[in-house]
C-alpha cells in the first residue's frame, strides 16, 4: 500500500547534535520501522504520528500492517509506506533498505522492533530452535544496521533505535537463549555507537523489562509489567535527550544492576 | 466463590466469578482453530456492573488491544474504527478536530464494543436516542469465521440484533460511529434545585437543552424527599482552541472497608451536595470533562464499596405509570436506607433505539448503586426488580446483577427473537442466569 508520497526536506542539524549537549532535540520526521507491528513499535509511532512524521513500515503479516497504516494515518502521520518482509532472510536487507531511503527521500531514523521470545525448552533441546532465535534477535539486526550505520555515517545525522531486552544483561537458566541474543546485540550496538557518535549519529539501546504485549500475554502479569505506552514515552524522551542506553521503565536499571552484583558461584545456585 | 481474587471484575464487584481472559490484539485473532474452548464472550474495559460482561467455564475475549483507528472523514465526522477504541480515546483525538461523540455514557472509558453491545445512553437522550443510532456500520465475526459487514442495508437482522446484543451475536472488530462537530469544550450550564419528581417533572417539560439529568436524593424522607438538582447544558457555540484533556491524576488506591457507607455517611453526603449550591439556580460556562464524567476524574471509584463491591439498579418507567411508579419506587428505596449518592434520574425521549434488544424507551429513569449487604440488598432489589415489572418498566442488562429469568422475559419478551440470532458459541453469566429456568 502506498500513501501521499512525502517532500522531505533535509533536518538542519543542531551543534547539540553533534555534541551530545542537553538540549532538547528535534523529533525524527521520516522513519523506518522494522518489526513496525510489534506493541512497542505501534505504540512509539502512535506518538509521533500526529507530528506529521513519514514511515516505511516493514512486518510479516500484511492484514496487520495495514491496520497499523491506516491507524497512522488517520492520526496524522504525513505518508505511511508498507512493506511486507520476513526479517529472518537477510539476504533481501540492503534492497529492502534501500527502498525504505527512496520512499521516504531519507532516514532521520531506523526503529528496530522485530524479535521473539522463543521457546527456551525447546531450545536446549534442539540446536535449530536456538539457531532461529538468535538469527531473528541478533543477526537479522546486525545485518539491518550494517547498511543503516553506512547510511547514517554518510549522512552525518540520523537516529538508530534498537529494542534489546534486560534479558540481555546477565544469562539466566528461564531465558538464556534469547538473553543472549540481545547481550550479542548490546555490545555490538555498543561498538556501533563508539564509532558514529563521532559522525553525529545517536544509537540508542532499549533494555525494556517486562512489557505487557502479545509476546507476554502467555505469562502471569506481576506489578513490575509496564504498558507498551509508558515505553513508548520513555522511547521518545531518551531520542529527544540524545541517550545511549534506556532502561524502562527506569527501575529496571537499579533490578538489573543488583543481579549482575550477585557473584557467580551464589548466581549459578538461584531460580531466576 | 473461588478463593483467591478473580482475574478480572466487573465494575460492580458481583459476582466473582472463576474467569479466563484471552486478549486479542489483531481483529482477524478469532476465531482461531481448536485453541479456544468453545464458549466464548468479547469484553472491552470491563464497565457493566453485573454479569453481562462476565462469564465462567469459558474464554473471554478482551478487545482492548483492538484499539486502531482505521479512517476519519474531517468533513462529515465519520470515524471507523477497530471495536477495542475507547471512548476516552476517540476524544483525545476527536476534541482537538472539533468533533464530539454523538451519545455518551456517565464514564468515557468505555470501548466502541461494549457501547454498542449494551446500546449505551446519555444526558442528551431525549434527542439523540441510544448510541447504536449513530453506528451505521460494523463488522461482525462469528465463531464459524464468516466475516459480515452489518447496517441497515447489509445484514440488517443481525446488525438489529447486535446492537443492544450485549455481546452475543459475535465479535464487532470495527465500527464507524458518526461523530457530532463542537466549537468549544465549554458547556453552556445550569443547574436547578427542584424538591419532589412533579417538580423535576415541570423543569425537564420546560427544558429546551441538548443535555439533561438530575442528580436525586434517594435517602431522605418527609420534607427532603425527592429532593435534587437538575443539570442541563448546551455545547458552546463560542469558537474555542480545543486541547486534549489531561490524564486525571487522583484515583482511589485501596478498598474502602465496609463500614466507610453507611447510612449516617451517605446521609452527610446528599445533605452536602443538596446544600452545595446556595441558589436555586446556578448557570456558567464548565469544561465538558466535569460536565459528562465528574466520577472519571477519580480513577478505580468503584473500591469505594470495598471488595465485596455493589449493585447498580436502573429501571425505566414508561409515561403512564411513570409519576407515580417513579415515587412509589423511590419511596421504596428511601424506607429501605440503602441508597447511596450517585443516583441519576432522567427523562428518556421518544426516539427509538435501533437495537433489537436495547435497554431506552420513553419515560424516566433512575439510576442508582446500592452498597452489597446481602441481607438487606437482595431482597431490595427483588422488590425494586417486581415493582419495574408491574408498572410495564424495564430493567438495564448492562446494570443487572439479580433480575430473575422471569422478570428478564417479562421486560424482554422479544428474547426468543433475538435467541435466533445469538451465536451459539456466545454466551455470558448474565444470558445463563436469565435463560436457564425458560
Amino acid at each position: 500500500m502506498r500513501r501521499r508520497r512525502s517532500q522531505m526536506e533535509s533536518l538542519e542539524e543542531t551543534p547539540g547534535e553533534r555534541w551530545g549537549s542537553s538540549a532538547k532535540q528535534p523529533l525524527p520526521k521520516t522513519i523506518l520501522v522494522l518489526g513496525a507491528t510489534s506493541a512497542i513499535a505501534q505504540a512509539w509511532m502512535r506518538l509521533l504520528a500526529p507530528q506529521g512524521a513519514s514511515f516505511f513500515l516493514v512486518a510479516r503479516n500484511a492484514a496487520h500492517l495495514d491496520s497499523v497504516a491506516k491507524d497512522l494515518a488517520t492520526r496524522g502521520a504525513t505518508a505511511v509506506h508498507v512493506e511486507m518482509a520476513d526479517l529472518d532472510d537477510t539476504s533481501g536487507h540492503d534492497e529492502l533498505l534501500e527502498r525504505a531511503a527512496d520512499a521516504l527521500g531519507n532516514l532521520d531514523c531506523a526503529f528496530i522492533a522485530h524479535g521473539v521470545l522463543g521457546d527456551q525448552a525447546a531450545g536446549e533441546k534442539d540446536f535449530a530452535v536456538a539457531s532461529a532465535s538468535l538469527q531473528t534477535n541478533f543477526l537479522s539486526t546486525v545485518s539491518l544496521v550494517t547498511w543503516l550505520a553506512n547510511y547514517f555515517a554518510a549522512q552525518h545525522h540520523g537516529r538508530l533505535v534498537v529494542i534489546s531486552s534486560v534479558a540481555g544483561d546477565r544469562g539466566r537458566k528461564s531465558n538464556y537463549i534469547y538473553g543472549s541474543a540481545k547481550a550479542g546485540l548490546n555490545a555490538f550496538l555498543a561498538g556501533v555507537r563508539n564509532r558514529l557518535d563521532r559522525e553525529g549519529v545517536q544509537v540508542l539501546t532499549v533494555r525494556p523489562g517486562f512489557v505487557a504485549t502479545p509476546m507476554t500475554a502467555h505469562l502471569p502479569q506481576g506489578p513490575l509489567f509496564a504498558t507498551p505506552d509508558d515505553v513508548a514515552r520513555d522511547i521518545l524522551r531518551a531520542i529527544e535527550n540524545r541517550r545511549d542506553v534506556l532502561y524502562t521503565p527506569w527501575f529496571w536499571r537499579w533490578i538489573m544492576a543488583l543481579i549482575c552484583a550477585i557473584p557467580e558461584w551464589k548466581f549459578k545456585k538461584m531460580d531466576l | 466463590m473461588p478463593s483467591k481474587a478473580p482475574v478480572f471484575e466487573s465494575w460492580g464487584r458481583y459476582p466473582k466469578l472463576d474467569v479466563r481472559v484471552e486478549p486479542l490484539f489483531w481483529t482477524d485473532e478469532y476465531p482461531r482453530g481448536t485453541r479456544l474452548p468453545p464458549s466464548v464472550l468479547p469484553v472491552g474495559m470491563g464497565r457493566s456492573y453485573g454479569d453481562v460482561g462476565l462469564l465462567e467455564g469459558g474464554t473471554m475475549l478482551s478487545t482492548r488491544g483492538l484499539d486502531r483507528f482505521l479512517h476519519f472523514e474531517e468533513a462529515t465526522g465519520m470515524l471507523r474504527c477497530e471495536s477495542g477504541v475507547t471512548l476516552d480515546q476517540i476524544l483525545q483525538f476527536s476534541v482537538p478536530r472539533g468533533w464530539f461523540l454523538p451519545v455518551t455514557p456517565g464514564t468515557k472509558y468505555v470501548s466502541v464494543g461494549g457501547a454498542i453491545a449494551n446500546d449505551v445512553h446519555g444526558k442528551n437522550h431525549h434527542v439523540a436516542a441510544s448510541f447504536g443510532n449513530h453506528v451505521p456500520r460494523f463488522e461482525l465475526v462469528r465463531s464459524d469465521g464468516s466475516k459480515s459487514i452489518c447496517s441497515i442495508d447489509e445484514n440488517p437482522e443481525m446488525y438489529y440484533a447486535t446492537i443492544g446484543g450485549m455481546g452475543l451475536t459475535g465479535l464487532i472488530t470495527w465500527a464507524e460511529v458518526q461523530l457530532r462537530p463542537i466549537a468549544s469544550r465549554k458547556i453552556r450550564y445550569t443547574a436547578i434545585k427542584f424538591s419532589g419528581i412533579d417538580e423535576f417533572l415541570s423543569i425537564s417539560s420546560s427544558s429546551r437543552s441538548e443535555c439533561t439529568m438530575a442528580w436525586i436524593d434517594c435517602i431522605s424522607q418527609g420534607r427532603a424527599f425527592a429532593r435534587g438538582i437538575y443539570m442541563q447544558g448546551d455545547y458552546s457555540e463560542v469558537l474555542e482552541p480545543k486541547k486534549a484533556s489531561p490524564k486525571p491524576r487522583l484515583a482511589v488506591p485501596f478498598d474502602f472497608p465496609s463500614w466507610a457507607l453507611n447510612r449516617t455517611s451517605m446521609r452527610l453526603f446528599n445533605e452536602l451536595y443538596y446544600r452545595k449550591q446556595l441558589r436555586r439556580q446556578v448557570t456558567g460556562l464548565i469544561d465538558y470533562e466535569p460536565f459528562f464524567y465528574p466520577l472519571d476524574s477519580v480513577l478505580h471509584w468503584n473500591r469505594i464499596y470495598g471488595k465485596r463491591g455493589f449493585l447498580q439498579f436502573q429501571c425505566v418507567i414508561p409515561w403512564r405509570y411513570g409519576r407515580d411508579g417513579i415515587i412509589a419506587i423511590l419511596e421504596t428505596i428511601a424506607e429501605s436506607g440503602m441508597a447511596s449518592f450517585l443516583a441519576v434520574l432522567k427523562v428518556m425521549g421518544e426516539i427509538p433505539s435501533v437495537g433489537l434488544m436495547s435497554f431506552p424507551q420513553p419515560g424516566i429513569t433512575l439510576a442508582l448503586d446500592i452498597a452489597l449487604k446481602p441481607e438487606v440488598t437482595f431482597p431490595l432489589f427483588e422488590r425494586l426488580a417486581e415493582m419495574t415489572r408491574e408498572l410495564g418498566g424495564r430493567l438495564y442488562p448492562a446494570k443487572d446483577a439479580c433480575m430473575t429469568g422471569h422478570q428478564f422475559r417479562s421486560f424482554y419478551p422479544q428474547w426468543q427473537q433475538f435467541e435466533q440470532y445469538r451465536d451459539p458459541a456466545f454466551t455470558s453469566a448474565f444470558w445463563e442466569r436469565v435463560t436457564a429456568d425458560a
